[in-house]
């Protein structure tokens, strides 16, 4: 029996107005289990990132609802929401995760030193530990490779054990063995501590990782796949190709 | 390539602004200053021009600096030459005149103004109403004055007592006596203005009973014929009059006074031009700064231009033409902007005391065209160095985003510390100098303050690493790591930034440090050298009647009285000046003057005492003979004692009697009063005031309200130049707006990241305000210690001037710094407010 971790209804997202308009999320339901690692994924200009960014609490919605565990965040002000990311949402981005003036242990810590809270620091070490970075703490993220600099940005999204972490193609300016890494970590994460995840790529690889993939095309649901492999998920991928993708919206 | 400058410019409307701003203020300031100066010229020349009869018959005084003309007695000429004077071919009309300074007008029982410390201390300049032909002024309301019984004063003067005529006014004559007259009418100048100075007119036979005596005017006027040769006139007049007495046409007097005021004048654009030259340099500071931001910013734009085949030259040009067409907009802007300076200056100087007309302002066309070079001089010189570095850049490491490593700090600091080293140096040994001049040690003193402050600003990146750790300290948490980390990521901006408050706090604290050091010494001189219990002057200095230190002498508790009476002259070394009269046996009782040579005791007729400095200028000893230029003439004078100066007393004195034959009036100018040792001082205090009652316009002084008083006068010039420092100030704050606001724009991303793993709008902005109270502190903090060394500095050279004691006025310095700090953080409140408006999917947003 799993629960859900976060959950959106009718989720529509409209950027622009009138002629310019661009429908970029189209009345997308979704729900995401608790303590599973989840991609979603979807050709350029799917609107797979927006999706993420509206379950996030990053982007405001045009329609429809979004929770994460019980909490509405469409009724949320920005305060609010901010306090939410901060103590219950976790966040790898594809570039630029590190504050450069902090150093690595810093930018780990760095949501909880804002929310002004007292890190658990037996938990920070098992994170250090397990991304292997107890070598490389106090250095600066430019002393450091995109490799490391992505393992800290998934210890930082860690260190506060929230509910959820959203990675945006965490993998996406890594060479492939960094990739891996990074993605083998953030599985481990979700096997080990129970953590949930929901990972935004394009890489059929890096959606292997993941127990359950969700496929969006043009601002919808269009497939889901369990425990996905790279092939298969290259194949459903390749089909889209095939049945063609006309909208070309820039928005990803 | 021109068409991508321009588009550039367009693009970046912001940093245009905040770069364009910084010219503004620094050009609006020099203009400001030209166009004051031009425009107070103008409004004297119309003054001048207007007013002077065709030939004037008067004592021939030496041409004095106005400052001391009226110094002395009243010089006048008898008015039976009348007739003669109208006599000689083409005169029309000849007319005496009175002008006689220091009537006093009452307000209240006070002199008018005296509670505010107004410079004439409510002294009106008293004289008849002339005739048409001769009179500057006219009357603005009301009738011109008849009789005994009635007077006209100007509009400005019956402003402030607020009477109209038929009201009364009430004066102190020359002669000590008070008298109550009707108000005929108001005056106004037909041209020009009064300069705030107070005139009090009465028809002619009362103004010359009431200031002169019978038979007596100060001057006559002579209307020629309007084809008559002035000169001429002036040659036929000549022969009628005794010795004594010259015939000058109005042509002269005009040339005299337009010379007098054009070394006045040059004096006070000289002055000004040194605080715009000050707000200028801050100003490079700033523009230096934006562009190289402005350049590190594009390097991609710039290398894809580069890429894309444009040379080295042309990219080096395309900045550089953005800068003459920011340089050449913002100076005209400036030029305008100077009019409001030029009005500010006007405001400030009327506040000030000196109350310069509003006048309509005057551009010529030189300020245009200083106020243009300099825009572009200090702009174009900011630019180029940026621009060079952008160009040199290879195209694809720009492209590939790799920051421009940041140069090593080496060479820069190497040569810093080399500038450091040689300005203490200077600095240290111009003290040395003073012996053989002050001037050339404090010459000397500036230069090794000027390398000591380049040294500081060049080496600063170096200290700012550890400045702001330790000043960010106090700071826990994100917030204070954030903005400890930002002020240190970047030192030589956070430098840059911060130099240019240095400039305008270090400037502010040594003139601090030695007003600071000058009250001291004074109070310390009042201390050792006066003796005397009480000092009696006049409101504003102005003389006052001889009863008064008769009725000093006559109140009970009083042992000893001594009188100091001034006469202009124009003496060796030190030109125009007062001459002080003193009966040598009083003075000796109330002042402890330390002789190098001689004795006080010689001082009899014919004889001087010089200060120890004149006198080796002159290398004058005991024995020696000065002659110096007096209103009567030249006057040889003995020389029987050399002294310290100290204490106010400085340069010639002379016994009473020669003094008075010098040419001081009958007036006193200052009293020195000396209690029985056994009497209370306070009631010797009020019996003083009580037994002076019946002159209003002295005041009686203990010793530690004449040191407060010598202490307001500092402290009135000291506001004077914190104000005129307030613009480079400005400008420095303003390079704080625009160093953050740049930064913010460059840390969107970073700061998105914040904002998207919880950071509050509160924090993003609290962030940015304590990274300009980092740059704030540490500027201040660094132009402090430059400025009280500087200050110490000048104070050691300035010993031998008298200022023989260092002070700090720690609350003063204390002051500045909160508000370098106060100001730093209302600097960063905008760029805060947009820090915190920020888009968090900006941050996210993969390019």
């Amino acid at each position: 029996m799993t629960t859900t971790a976060a959950r959106a209804a009718s989720l529509t997202k409209i950027y622009g107005e009138g002629e310019a308009q661009v429908v970029a999320l189209d009345g997308v339901d979704i729900s995401i289990d608790q303590g599973r690692f989840t991609a979603i994924m979807g050709p350029s200009g799917s609107g797979k990132s927006t999706l993420m960014h509206c379950l996030a609490g990053l982007d405001s919605v045009s329609s429809g609802q979004v929770w994460i565990g019980d909490v509405d965040l469409t009724a949320l002000k920005d305060k609010a929401l901010t306090a939410l990311r901060r103590d219950k949402v976790g966040f790898v981005f594809q570039s630029f995760n590190l504050i450069p003036t902090l150093t690595a242990q810093e930018n780990i810590t760095l949501p909880m030193d804002i929310a002004g809270t007292k890190p658990d620091q037996q938990w920070v070490d098992l994170i250090i530990d397990t991304v292997g970075l107890r070598s490389r703490l106090d250095h600066k993220p430019s002393e450091l490779s995109g490799g490391q600099q992505q393992r800290v940005a998934c210890a930082r999204a860690l260190a506060s054990r929230p509910e959820i972490i959203f990675a945006d193609e965490p993998t996406g300016n890594l060479d492939s063995r960094s990739g891996a890494e990074v993605l083998g970590f953030l599985r481990r994460s979700v096997d080990e501590f129970g953590q949930t995840i929901v990972m935004v790529t394009h890489d059929p690889n890096a959606a292997s990782y993941a127990q359950r993939v969700v496929f969006l095309a043009d601002g919808r649901i269009v497939d889901e796949m369990a425990d996905p492999t790279a092939e298969r998920v290259l194949d459903r991928m390749k089909r889209f190709d095939i049945e063609g993708n006309p909208t070309a919206d820039p928005v990803s | 390539m021109l068409r991508a400058s321009l588009r550039n410019l367009v693009a970046h409307k912001l940093r245009l602004f905040l770069t364009a701003l910084s010219i503004v203020l620094a050009v609006a300031f020099v203009a400001g200053t030209y166009v004051f100066t031009d425009s107070l010229r103008a409004s004297l020349d119309t003054l001048i021009q207007q007013n002077q009869p065709d030939v004037t018959v008067r004592p021939a005084a030496a041409d004095f600096s106005p400052e001391f003309q009226g110094a002395g007695e009243v010089l006048t000429v008898p008015t039976e030459l009348t007739g003669a004077i109208e006599d000689v071919p083409g005169v029309v009309m000849a007319s005496p005149q009175v002008l006689v300074p220091n009537v006093v007008i009452l307000d209240d029982g006070k002199p008018l103004g005296a509670e505010t410390g107004g410079f004439t201390g409510g002294t009106a300049i008293g004289g008849d109403w002339p005739d048409d032909a001769f009179n500057p002024n006219t009357i603005a309301v009301g009738e011109p004055p008849v009789g005994a019984g009635e007077v006209a004063i100007d509009t400005g003067t019956a402003d402030q007592l607020e009477v109209a005529p038929g009201d009364t006014v009430t004066l102190l004559l020359p002669s000590g006596e008070r008298r109550d007259f009707t108000i005929s009418g108001t005056t106004e100048p037909r041209a020009g203005s009064n300069f705030g100075v107070s005139f009090v007119y009465w028809a002619f036979p009362a103004a010359q009973e009431l200031l002169l005596q019978p038979g007596q005017a100060t001057s006559i006027a002579v209307l020629a014929e309007p084809t008559a040769s002035q000169q001429v006139i002036a040659d036929g007049i000549r022969p009628l009059l005794p010795t004594g007495l010259e015939a000058i046409t109005g042509e002269q007097i005009a040339s005299q006074v337009s010379e007098q005021l054009d070394s006045g004048l040059g004096f006070l654009n000289t002055f000004l031009l040194v605080f715009a030259i000050v707000s200028v340099f801050v100003a490079t500071f700033l523009i230096y700064n934006t562009f190289s931001m402005l350049v590190a910013q594009r390097t991609r734009e710039l290398a894809l231009l580069r890429a894309i085949g444009a040379s080295r030259g042309q990219v080096l040009r395309s900045i550089l033409a953005e800068a003459v067409i920011v340089a050449l907009v913002a100076s005209l802007l400036g030029i305008v902007v100077g009019a409001g300076v030029a009005r500010g200056l006007q405001l400030l100087f009327q506040a000030a005391g000196a109350p310069f007309p509003s006048a309509a302002l005057v551009f010529q066309p030189r300020t245009i065209i200083v106020a243009l070079t300099v825009g572009l001089v200090i702009t174009l010189a900011s630019a180029i160095l940026p621009a060079r570095r952008a160009s040199v850049i290879p195209p694809m490491a720009a492209l590939r985003d790799e920051q421009p490593r940041t140069r090593g700090l080496g060479r820069r600091t190497v040569i810093g510390g080399f500038l450091l080293g040689a300005g203490v140096g200077l600095a240290v040994m111009s003290p040395q100098l003073a012996e053989y001049g002050t001037t050339n040690a404090a010459i000397m003193a500036g230069v090794g303050a000027l390398c000591v402050l380049i040294g500081v600003l060049a080496t600063a990146p170096e200290l700012a690493r550890p400045a702001a750790a330790a000043i960010g300290s106090p700071f826990r948490g994100v917030v204070g790591r954030l903005a400890r980390g930002n002020t240190r990521r970047n030192p030589r901006r956070t430098a840059a930034t911060a130099g240019a408050l240095t400039i305008g706090v270090a400037l502010m604290s040594a003139i601090s440090v030695l007003a600071a050091s000058t009250q001291a010494s004074v109070a310390g001189i009042v201390d050792d050298v006066i003796g005397a219990d009480f000092v009696v002057t006049g409101y504003g200095f102005q003389p006052f009647s001889g009863e008064v230190s008769a009725a000093i002498r006559a109140t009970p508790g009083v042992a000893e009285v001594a009188v100091v009476k001034q006469a202009p002259a124009r003496a060796p070394g030190t030109g125009d000046t007062l001459i002080t009269g003193v009966d040598p046996q009083d003075i000796q009782r109330a002042l402890s003057l330390t002789a190098t040579e001689g004795s006080l005791d010689d001082l009899t007729g014919g004889t001087v005492a010089l200060d120890s400095e004149t006198a080796a200028e002159i290398g004058a000893g005991v024995g020696t003979v000065v002659q110096v230029l007096s209103v009567v003439g030249p006057v040889d004078l003995e020389v029987v004692m050399v002294y310290e100066a100290a204490g106010g007393f400085t340069g010639y004195v002379v016994d009473l009697p020669t003094a008075r034959e010098l040419g001081a009036s009958q007036q006193d100018n200052v009293v020195y009063v000396v209690k029985e040792t056994e009497a209370d001082a306070t009631s010797v205090e009020a019996d003083l005031n009580l037994a002076l009652e019946p002159f209003p316009n002295v005041q009686v002084l203990d010793q530690s309200a004449f040191k407060d008083s010598i202490g307001d006068q500092i402290g009135q010039l000291l506001n004077f130049l914190f104000a005129l420092l307030v613009l480079a100030v400005l400008i420095a704050l303003l390079g704080i707006v625009n160093t953050l606001a740049l930064s913010v724009f460059e840390r969107t991303r970073e700061i998105g990241l914040l904002r998207a793993v919880g950071m509050l709008r509160n924090g993003i902005r609290r962030t940015i305000v304590l990274e300009a109270f980092i740059i704030a502190v540490f500027g201040a903090v660094l132009g402090m210690v430059i400025g009280v060394a500087f200050g110490a500095l000048l104070q050691r050279i300035l010993a031998s001037e008298g200022i023989e004691k260092f002070a700090v006025n720690g609350a003063q310095l204390a002051l500045f710094l909160a508000l370098a700090a106060v100001g730093g953080v209302l600097a960063a409140l905008w760029p805060a407010w947009r820090g915190s408006r920020l888009r968090i999917l900006d941050a996210i947003a993969t390019e």
